[in-house]
This record gives C-alpha cells, sequence and structure tokens, in this order.
C-alpha cells in the first residue's frame, strides 16, 4: 500500500520500505577520502590569529606571578592574557543540575584566576599570527607558583583530610542512594552470596581529530560565529550567548565535518570558551586546536570506578538482590553543563539491568580531585555496570557450578514481560533478551567452543569464553537533562526542501561526527518522499540553516533526527501531492510519488516527473488555480515522551586466549547480538558495533590514563597511553534482533554506544574463564600482562 | 606541537655533511622518524638540520666475502624485503618485522636506529649479538667501532661531533649458526617490553632489548650449560628498568620467558 501514513513497524501491513534497511554508502565517504573534508584546521579566514596556552605544570597550587613581559615582545605575538582578563568577557560556570539532588562544584573561568586545579590547567593564552609563534612565546611565560596538596587517590578524596574547595565543605560532588527494601533480609536468606571489588582505569575518548575553534567575532553587528568541532551546535549557541553576552540570534555555531567525538566533543571547555572570548576581545577571527598532548591534559576523561558488589542467589539460581557501592572521581570541577554526576548516576541506575531481581540497593559517591576532569564518554555509566553486574554474575554461577549461560537463561528478564518497571524505576518499553542470548549461543556456536576449550585445556592452551548481556540507554527524553534545568534540547528538528529539479534538501539539527548519520538521514527522506538517494542532499551542523536540536549524543541521532525527518519527509509529499493534484486536476488520493515521479497509486502509471512539478510550483504558479499556494518545504520535529529512555538490549561474547607465561591476552573473536529497533542502514549500523567493541575493548586491555602520586599524568602521548589497534582486534560479528520502539513511526532506537557499553565485560569474563583452572581472577581494568601475571602469582 | 624555527641543508656529498654536522647546534636528518616528533613535542630544539638523504653512497645492502654490510641509509623496510638479509642475516630479518608500523618503516632508517640508540630498539640488540662493527666517519676518516662498545649509555654512543653512522657490518651465518628474534610488545609495532636477539655460533650470545640502558648482552646467561642455569644467571645479568606498566620484577620474569622460548628454538634441530 505504498508509503502509507502508518508506523513503518505496522503489524500485518505491506509498508514500503524504500531503502530503509538497506547498506547505502555514505555519501561523504569519498568526499572525506579524496581530502576535502572542511576541518576547523583546514579553515582560513583573513585576519585569522592562533591562540596557545600556558598551561599548569603542577596538579594543584596558587599562582604567585605570571609574568608576561618577554612573551608580550616575542616575534608574533599579538596579545597575552590571564584569567582576570579574559573574566571581563566570559561568565564563569557552575556545572550543577536540578534533578541530582545536592550535587555542587565552585565556579570555573574560562582561564583559571589564582589557582590551578590539575596539571593541564589553562591559565594563560598567547594570541600570535601562527601557532609556532604563539607555542615559542608561551615558553617564555614566567611564572611562580606555591604548590598546594595534592589529592590523587579518591578514597583519600572521600576521606577529606585535604578538601581541594574549602568553601564546598567537602570533597564530595554528589552522592545518591537508592533501596528498594528488602535487601538485607534477602542477602540473610540467600543460599549463595558472593561479593567482588572491581577497577576501572580512567581512560579518554581519543578522536582522530582534535578538539578545535575558531571564533570570529562581528563587531558591527555584534555577532559571533563560531566553526566547531562540537556534537552539539545549539547547545553551544546557547552557551556562547549567555556567557559571552551576545543575543542568542547573533550567534551562529558551524560543526562542518567532524574527526570523531564519542561524547569528548559534547563538553563546554575551558580553552574553547577563551577563544571565543579572544575573538571578542581583539575584534579578530581566534582559532584553537588542542594537540595531542594537550588533548590528554585538557579533553574530559571517564570512568575511574571502584566498586564494590554483592550478589544474592538462590542454589537453582536465581538472582535475589544486588547490593551496589560505587566510588568514582571527577577531578576538580563537575563538566559543564551536563555535570559529571550522570556516569555514576547511570551506574546506579543500570547495574543489575537485564535481570530479574526486585531488590536492589545501592550507594554511589562522587569525589573531587585534582586530575583532569571527566565526564560522559561513549557508553556512559554503561561499560561499568555492565561489567561489574556480569562479572558478579560469572562468579555467582561458578560458584553454583552453573554453565555461564544457562545461568543467564535462568534470570534475564523474559521476553513477554514488558512494559516492564526495574528495580531501580527505570521502564522498559519492550526488549528482547531472550531471544538476543539465543541467537548469540547459535551464532557462536557456544557448545562447540567449550568442548574445544576444555581439548585445548588438556594441552596447556588456555582459552575463555565470556559473555555480557545488557540493557542500553537511547533516544533520551528531557527526563536525562533537561527537567534537571540544563539548556540541553531532547526534541530535534528537519526541514526537506524540494528543489525545482526535484531533488530534496534535507536540514537536520542532528550532527554528523564521521559515524554516517547524514546517510541514514539521507536513506530515510529519500524513502519517505519517494525518491531515489542520489536525489537528496543533507546538511547538518549549522545553527544559522537547520531546525533547533540537541544534536548527537546518548545514541539519538539516528531514533530522534531519523524520526523528524520522516515525518517531514511525509509531510513534504504530501504537499507534493497537492500540487500534482492542482496540476492534473486529480484527486491527492489517487497519487502516489515513486522513483522521483508522481504516479498512479493503483496503477502506478507515471504522471508527472517531479523535476515537472518543481517547474511548475517555482517557476510557473500562475498556470496553478488562484487559491493554490504550493508549500515545498516543511519542518517538523519530534521529542520522545512516553518513556525516559528507549531501552535496548544487547549481548556479546568474547574468546581469548590467555599466554599464561606472559600474561599477554589474545583476542581470537567477538561476537554481538544488538536489538536497536530498526535497522535503517545495516553497514553503519555494524559499523558503529565494530568501533563500539573496539573502543570497549580498548577500555579492557589497553587504556588507561596513569598519574603519578603528585598528579602528574605519566603518558599523556601515544607512545605511552595505548590506543586499541588494528593489528590486536579480533573478527567481530554481529548479528541483530529487530524490536522497533513504538514511540515513534520509524521505530529506531539507538546503536552507537552499544559496543562500548558491553565489550569490557565480555573480555574480562573471557579472561577471568581463561584463568579457571589457576583458580586466579582480575577486576581491576585494564588487564595489563603485569596484572594477569600478579594473579597468577608468577610474579 | 609545532616544531621550533631551525635552519635546514640537503648535503649530497659526505664531505660536506661532515662540515654541515660539525656546526654548533646541527643535527644529522635521516628518515625523521624519531627526530621530527621530538622537534615537534618541543624536546630539542636544533638550530640546523642536516638531512642527509641525498648521500647516496649511505645506502644499500652488500654481502662479501662473507661480511654483510648495510648502510646507513637503508630503510627498515628494504632490510624487511631484502631476499640477502633473509639469507644470510636471519636475526635481523626477524627482528624489522617487529620495528613501528610500515609507514615508519618505509623512512626509518638503520643508522638512525643505531645513531639514537633506543634501549628498547631491535638493532642495536642484535648488532651486539652479530658481533657486528659499526663504521662511522667524519672529516678526519673513519673509525670502525665495535658494536659492543658502540653503545655507552642512555641514548649514548660512540660518535663524535661531525661523525656519522655509515654503516654496520657483521659475518653472515654459516651454515650450522642459528638465531632467534623474539619481542613482547602489547600491540604490534610498539617498542617491546622486553626483547631478545639469540645467536648461536661459536659463542652463544643472548641479548636483550628493553632491558637497561643499552642493549644488555646477558653474559652468564649465554655461557649457561643448560636452560635452568641460564634462567637463574638471568638474575645476576639483568636488571631490568621498571616502565609504566611492568615492573623490573615483571620485565625479569618475561625475560626468562623469553629466554626458554629462544633456548628452546636456538637447540631443536632445523
Ligand atoms: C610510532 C613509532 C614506533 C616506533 N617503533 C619502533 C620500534 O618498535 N623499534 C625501533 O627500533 N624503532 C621504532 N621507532 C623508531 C624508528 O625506528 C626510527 O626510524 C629510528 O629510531 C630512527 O631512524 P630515522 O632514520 O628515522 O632517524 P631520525 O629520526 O632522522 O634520527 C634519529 C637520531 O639519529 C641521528 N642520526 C640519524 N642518522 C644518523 C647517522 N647516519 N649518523 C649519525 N646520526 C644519525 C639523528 O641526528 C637523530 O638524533 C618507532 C618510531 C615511531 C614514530
Amino acid at each position: 500500500m505504498g508509503k502509507a501514513e502508518l508506523p513503518l513497524h505496522a503489524p500485518g501491513t505491506q509498508v514500503d520500505r524504500g531503502y530503509i534497511g538497506e547498506s547505502v554508502p555514505r555519501p561523504n565517504a569519498q568526499r572525506l577520502l579524496q581530502g576535502r573534508g572542511a576541518f576547523i584546521d583546514d579553515l582560513r579566514l583573513p585576519r585569522l590569529a592562533h591562540v596557545a596556552f600556558f598551561r599548569s605544570p603542577h596538579a594543584h597550587a596558587r599562582i604567585k606571578k605570571l609574568d608576561f613581559e618577554k612573551a608580550r615582545r616575542a616575534d608574533g605575538v599579538i596579545g597575552v592574557f590571564d584569567g582576570r582578563a579574559v573574566a571581563e568577557y566570559c561568565k564563569p560556570w557552575v556545572a550543577v543540575l536540578g534533578h541530582l539532588k545536592g550535587i555542587k562544584s565552585p565556579p570555573q573561568h574560562a582561564i583559571a584566576i589564582e589557582r590551578a586545579c590539575w596539571q593541564g590547567e589553562a591559565l594563560a593564552a598567547v594570541v600570535a599570527e601562527s601557532r609556532s609563534q604563539a607555542e615559542d612565546a608561551v615558553a617564555l611565560i614566567e611564572a611562580e607558583w606555591e604548590e598546594l596538596p595534592v589529592v590523587v587517590d579518591m578514597e583519600e578524596s572521600l576521606q577529606n583530610k585535604t578538601t581541594i574547595h574549602p568553601e564546598l565543605g567537602d570533597n564530595i560532588c554528589f552522592n545518591r542512594e537508592l533501596d528498594t527494601g528488602g535487601v538485607e533480609e534477602a542477602f540473610a536468606k540467600a543460599d549463595v552470596v558472593v561479593e567482588d571489588t572491581f577497577h576501572f582505569g580512567r581512560h579518554t575518548g581519543v578522536c582522530l581529530e582534535g578538539r578545535a575553534i575558531l571564533a570570529d567575532y562581528n563587531a558591527a553587528e555584534h555577532s559571533l560565529t563560531v566553526y566547531q568541532a562540537t556534537q552539539a551546535p545549539h547547545m553551544m549557541q546557547d552557551i556562547f550567548s549567555r556567557h559571552l553576552g551576545i543575543p542568542e540570534a547573533n550567534v551562529r555555531v558551524i560543526a562542518k565535518d567532524v574527526g570523531g567525538s564519542f561524547g569528548i566533543k559534547v563538553h563546554v571547555y575551558p580553552d574553547e570558551m577563551a577563544t571565543a572570548a579572544l575573538s571578542i576581545m581583539l575584534r579578530r577571527p581566534v582559532k584553537f586546536v588542542a594537540d595531542r598532548l594537550e588533548s590528554f591534559l585538557s579533553d574530559i576523561h571517564a570512568r575511574e570506578h571502584r566498586v564494590k558488589v554483592r550478589l544474592a542467589v538462590s542454589k537453582t539460581g536465581e538472582i535475589v538482590a544486588f547490593d551496589l557501592d560505587d566510588l568514582t572521581a571527577i577531578g576538580p570541577y563537575s563538566v559543564y553543563p551536563r555535570t559529571s554526576g550522570i556516569e555514576g548516576n547511570q551506574v546506579v541506575n543500570l547495574t543489575g539491568g537485564p535481570y530479574r531481581h526486585q531488590k536492589y540497593r545501592a550507594k554511589m559517591n562522587v569525589v573531587f580531585t585534582n586530575k583532569n576532569l571527566t565526564c560522559q564518554y561513549r557508553a556512559v555509566g554503561h561499560p561499568i555496570a555492565v561489567a561489574l553486574t556480569e562479572g558478579i554474575v560469572d562468579l555467582a554461577a561458578q560458584k553454583l557450578g552453573m554453565d555461564p549461560a544457562q545461568f543467564r537463561k535462568i534470570n534475564l528478564i523474559a521476553d513477554d514481560a514488558y512494559p516492564y518497571t526495574f528495580p531501580s524505576g527505570l521502564k522498559f518499553e519492550q526488549l528482547s533478551h531472550h531471544k538476543a542470548l539465543d541467537l548469540l549461543l547459535k551464532t557462536m556456536e557456544y557448545s562447540k567452543l567449550r568442548d574445544e576449550q576444555s581439548r585445548l585445556r588438556q594441552q596447556g592452551i588456555y582459552r575463555g569464553i565470556g559473555i555480557a548481556a545488557m540493557i542500553e540507554v537511547t533516544n533520551p527524553s528531557p527526563a536525562f537533562y533537561g527537567v534537571g534545568g540544563a539548556r540541553i534540547s531532547a526534541q530535534d528538528g528537519a526541514t526537506l526542501r524540494l528543489e525545482p529539479t526535484g531533488m530534496v534538501t534535507v536540514m537536520c539539527s542532528v550532527t554528523e561526527q564521521g559515524q554516517g548519520t547524514e546517510a541514514a538521514f539521507a536513506q530515510i527522506a529519500a524513502s519517505a518522499v519517494g525518491i531515489s538517494i542520489d536525489k537528496v542532499k543533507v546538511i547538518t551542523g549549522d545553527t544559522g540553516v537547520t531546525p533547533y536540536g540537541g544534536g548527537t549524543w546518548a545514541s539519538r541521532g539516528a531514533g530522534i533526527g531519523g524520526e523528524a525527518v520522516l515525518l517531514a519527509g511525509r509531510a513534504l509529499r504530501s504537499n507534493m501531492l497537492d500540487v500534482a493534484a492542482a496540476m492534473l486536476k486529480m484527486d491527492k488520493t489517487e497519487l502516489d510519488v515513486e522513483k522521483n515521479y508522481v504516479v498512479n497509486l493503483l496503477t502506478r502509471e507515471k504522471k508527472i516527473d517531479l523535476a515537472e512539478l518543481g517547474r511548475v510550483a517555482y517557476f510557473r504558479p500562475d498556470t496553478l488555480p488562484l487559491d493554490f499556494q504550493s508549500e515545498l518545504t516543511v519542518t517538523r520535529h519530534y521529542t520522545p515522551r512516553q518513556y525516559a529512555f528507549a531501552f535496548t538490549n544487547g549481548i556479546q561474547a568474547s574468546l581469548v586466549e590467555v599466554d599464561v607465561e606472559t600474561g599477554f591476552v589474545q583476542l581470537l573473536k567477538h561476537w554481538c547480538v544488538e536489538d536497536s529497533g530498526t535497522v535503517i542502514n545495516p553497514m553503519l549500523v555494524d559499523e558503529q558495533l565494530r568501533g563500539g567493541v573496539v573502543q570497549g575493548i580498548g577500555a579492557a586491555l589497553f587504556e588507561e590514563c596513569v598519574y603519578g602520586p603528585d598528579g602528574q599524568l605519566l603518558n599523556g602521548n601515544l607512545a605511552d597511553y595505548l590506543v586499541p589497534m588494528a593489528g590486536e582486534m579480533p573478527d567481530i560479528v554481529c548479528a541483530h534482533i529487530e524490536t522497533p520502539t513504538r514511540q515513534s513511526q520509524l521505530g529506531a532506537k539507538g546503536v552507537g554506544e552499544a559496543g562500548t557499553a558491553g565489550a569490557p565485560g565480555a573480555v574480562m569474563n573471557a579472561i577471568n574463564d581463561a584463568l579457571l583452572p589457576f583458580n586466579a581472577r582480575v577486576t581491576a581494568m585494564p588487564f595489563t600482562p603485569e596484572r594477569i601475571l600478579k594473579a597468577l602469582k608468577k610474579v | 606541537m609545532k616544531a621550533p624555527s631551525f635552519a635546514y641543508s640537503k648535503p649530497q656529498s659526505l664531505a660536506e655533511a661532515f662540515e654541515l654536522a660539525e656546526r654548533p647546534g646541527a643535527k644529522v636528518l635521516a628518515g625523521g622518524q624519531s627526530l621530527i616528533p621530538s622537534l615537534n613535542m618541543r624536546l630539542s630544539a636544533p638550530e640546523l638540520l642536516v638531512d642527509i638523504t641525498g648521500i647516496g653512497s649511505l645506502r644499500g645492502i652488500s654481502v662479501e666475502q662473507g661480511v654483510v654490510r648495510i648502510g646507513a641509509l637503508t630503510t627498515h623496510a628494504q632490510i624487511e624485503r631484502s631476499a640477502e638479509i633473509r639469507k644470510h642475516a636471519p636475526l635481523l630479518a626477524q627482528a624489522v618485522t617487529h620495528i613501528a608500523h610500515p609507514a615508519i618503516r618505509n623512512r626509518g632508517t638503520l643508522g638512525g636506529s643505531i645513531a639514537l640508540a633506543d634501549p628498547a630498539a631491535e638493532y642495536p640488540a642484535c648488532l651486539v649479538a652479530l658481533k657486528a662493527t659499526i663504521v662511522v666517519a667524519g672529516r678526519d676518516g673513519e673509525r670502525l667501532v665495535a658494536a659492543d662498545n658502540f653503545f655507552k649509555g642512555l641514548f649514548e654512543v660512540d660518535l663524535r661531533p661531525g661523525e656519522l653512522v655509515v654503516a654496520a657490518e657483521f659475518p653472515a651465518i654459516l651454515k650450522e649458526e642459528r638465531s632467534v628474534f623474539l619481542e613482547l610488545a602489547r600491540r604490534h609495532g610498539d617498542y617491546a617490553i622486553i626483547g631478545l636477539a639469540a645467536h648461536k655460533g661459536a659463542e652463544t650470545r643472548f641479548v636483550y632489548c628493553g632491558a637497561g640502558a643499552t642493549p644488555v648482552f646477558a653474559k652468564r646467561a649465554s655461557a649457561a650449560k643448560d636452560l635452568d642455569t641460564g634462567k637463574k644467571a638471568l638474575e645476576k645479568d639483568l636488571n631490568p628498568p621498571a616502565d609504566l606498566y611492568n615492573s623490573s620484577a615483571t620485565k625479569l620474569h618475561l625475560a626468562k620467558v623469553l629466554l626458554t622460548r629462544a633456548w628452546n628454538t636456538l637447540t631443536t634441530s632445523h
């Protein structure tokens, strides 16, 4: 029945899905491969100045004196500025949210005043004609310090022997407790109780393109154009406007190509705010591109949790209760505007997520330390909640002598139990844990692998199989940030315009960071309108052009932005049919659009080429009835509302081989079954899953920001900080279950973070499965050879 | 991360290069794979870069009268692809695949690697194991330095101001000789946590990289009659410095694992 006004997932109907579900190549790939990307570093404007920052060499120190004399006289220097000078133009911020009760953080300035609270915090800005001249001059700044006591360890921070911000009273940024009741009793009565402590290393998202901004203030208009590598142009527009005192509509944020984000580029960074302020101060365009060394010191870090977890289980293997105690450290400030309380909050929300128990107690503390700030990075909280849940679940299965897959079968929430309310209060619309588990076991040939494992053990080859089931937050409603007072949009919009030649331009508020969102939007637009995909052009990332929206984060782009495109596409088609009906003097209900033609709905006979329709509508409207006006530009918005989040579920498995002499882990294979609702583009979805799994493997085996006792980052470069690389990665097999969300017509949920959420837990369980014959176990990520050797008592 | 400004020259002859390299603040540039990152990270700030890659006489691999000679400008990739190296210097052929990644191997040179003498680098350990001679030259002519004496300390070699590494020479492997190179690195292409260049000829040499300030020739272990004695002896031979991720004890443990593996390879017949 054609592209009816029905959800794509309407039961029993033959809705034409067009390109939806096809692996269409992304339209921007060729341009990027030919080196024609438009990244901030590629942009040159007349009178462009460059800024470099003088950053604190100390983790905590009072600035006694900053002497700019020599720096000011250096070649090419335009100006040198300290925190006070920049503060005249840029208001400080405090990163708290109303729904995170009691969260506190001190005001943070674009450039620190009086005191540095972490190594790498910017203390002065040098603006020069070129970046290298600015760097030369930075080296000439002379500083005198009074070093202050440094808090690096989170347990120590919690004890509050040294308070980093005395005016706040203690080092606790935020805490939360949750108790369904009955937990003590459940543990007292349980047949089996297992408990363990897990450590999650602090790491960061290493984007191919560093953070970058070019701010261009125009004094004549009192307007500011900001080219920025960002995930959230409208959020930044609001922030530049409020903190720099420029009317909102005079601020335009443009995010052209962005070279990866992973959550790194959705926050407010002091050095970027300073760059915008400097453009105003100097009345000329100023560019800042973070180099790799300063990225490590100033891009947000993430994780760094210590979690104690207890599990109560019956002797038949039913989980009765979870008990959780999470401690996490975030650096000296909560990050604006999303706060640094969200990751811990997510750990509390999501722990135990896939399972049926109803008793749950959690305690969580977020503390300040003198290290770089942490905030939301791909899969926020999920890798922690998943790994600790799945780690303790495996331990329980082991104690009961039960196969881990069987243990999960007993405890996963039944596929017909929805809608379902989880003990932490979250509501699930429809999940498919059992279908996913069955598909996983079949895809990986689980029992064959188990046989092989025991056979190889006889030969001294130690393989391990690890499983991690999970739930994931996607398509967040305003309940995520908006209700807490953050000016972060949970709705997004799309404008579709029919061009005179029959092409369609799509302008969407969700951005492209290299993940292929624009390809998905092109598919949806082409399918909804009834045109071929080569006739669609997608524009994103420009507050001056697109509708208002939240951008890219929390696995929301395709599900929310895609729905807006779908709704706008259908509306445009309807308006096109109005024009066609007027031209043909037929009834609109007799017509449809297919393959760039208006066709007869029943016979599919071609009636009008869309180029002809466009020509008439735009250039010869005089031939149309006097009372008819065509509307060939339409805008639609979408906000998820019925559920706080469109939860997805998935399950992963990892097969590893541990060299018990060297402690090296070889990743042999990884499987990922994901239910992200309607799959718009299988290739892009699998790419997201695989890339995500690799980032999760990074957390499990390689990545950690290592700090010395003095708060110095010891491995802030790509030689010492180990990102996962292709040579070590296993083949990653992806499979899908499709349970569309009924909250939208499109039915798509998010998938961007799923791989990262599940992989660390799966790899950890696989390693521990391999180590089982030695009665050894590792629980501190990353699992370096040395940590494994220590568990094996070889060193 | 922009390099401080510097002057650049590209001599076409050795004589010209010696003269330029002697100037104060001059630094030789070969493949640039170690030097350029250190400039960009502002870890060094030479005033003049003397790019020697135009000097043809520093290139090439030859085998004559049982001696393998590798010119300083020979790239890792050329060594990797050389049939002669595979045949006459299997130790180097095995080692080179562990050096960095193809893009770096296309530019990085043998001379640069041994002049820099990173303690974790593969070539220095191999050259000590093979009892190689380093050919160095300056305005006053050529000097031959035994590899054993060339690597003097942490990033410190026997090169006088204005001198260049010209080549490395060592005996081609004999039929009855065996060699094996092993290393442990967490990712392909990383500098090794610890590596072992082992050669068994008239004398057996186990030489470690990543185990000290220079390549470490484990003399006692090399002289050991059996593996257990060798492993025990290693505790006296090595005192590896801890790195970011590995304690000294872990590195010693890993050194023993490599010794075991190399021993087993060297003692099983072809
Ligand atoms: C990511 C990465 C990974 C790496 N991994 C490894 C690895 O695993 N193992 C390894 O061994 N190396 C590794 N390297 C280093 C690489 O092998 C370099 O190529 C090598 O160390 C230096 O050679 P070059 O020709 O690039 O020298 P350059 O960088 O040009 O010079 C290095 C130094 O040697 C001096 N020099 C160069 N040639 C001469 C000469 N003929 N005479 C006197 N002085 C000279 C220079 O003045 C300079 O001080 C890695 C490099 C990178 C970037």
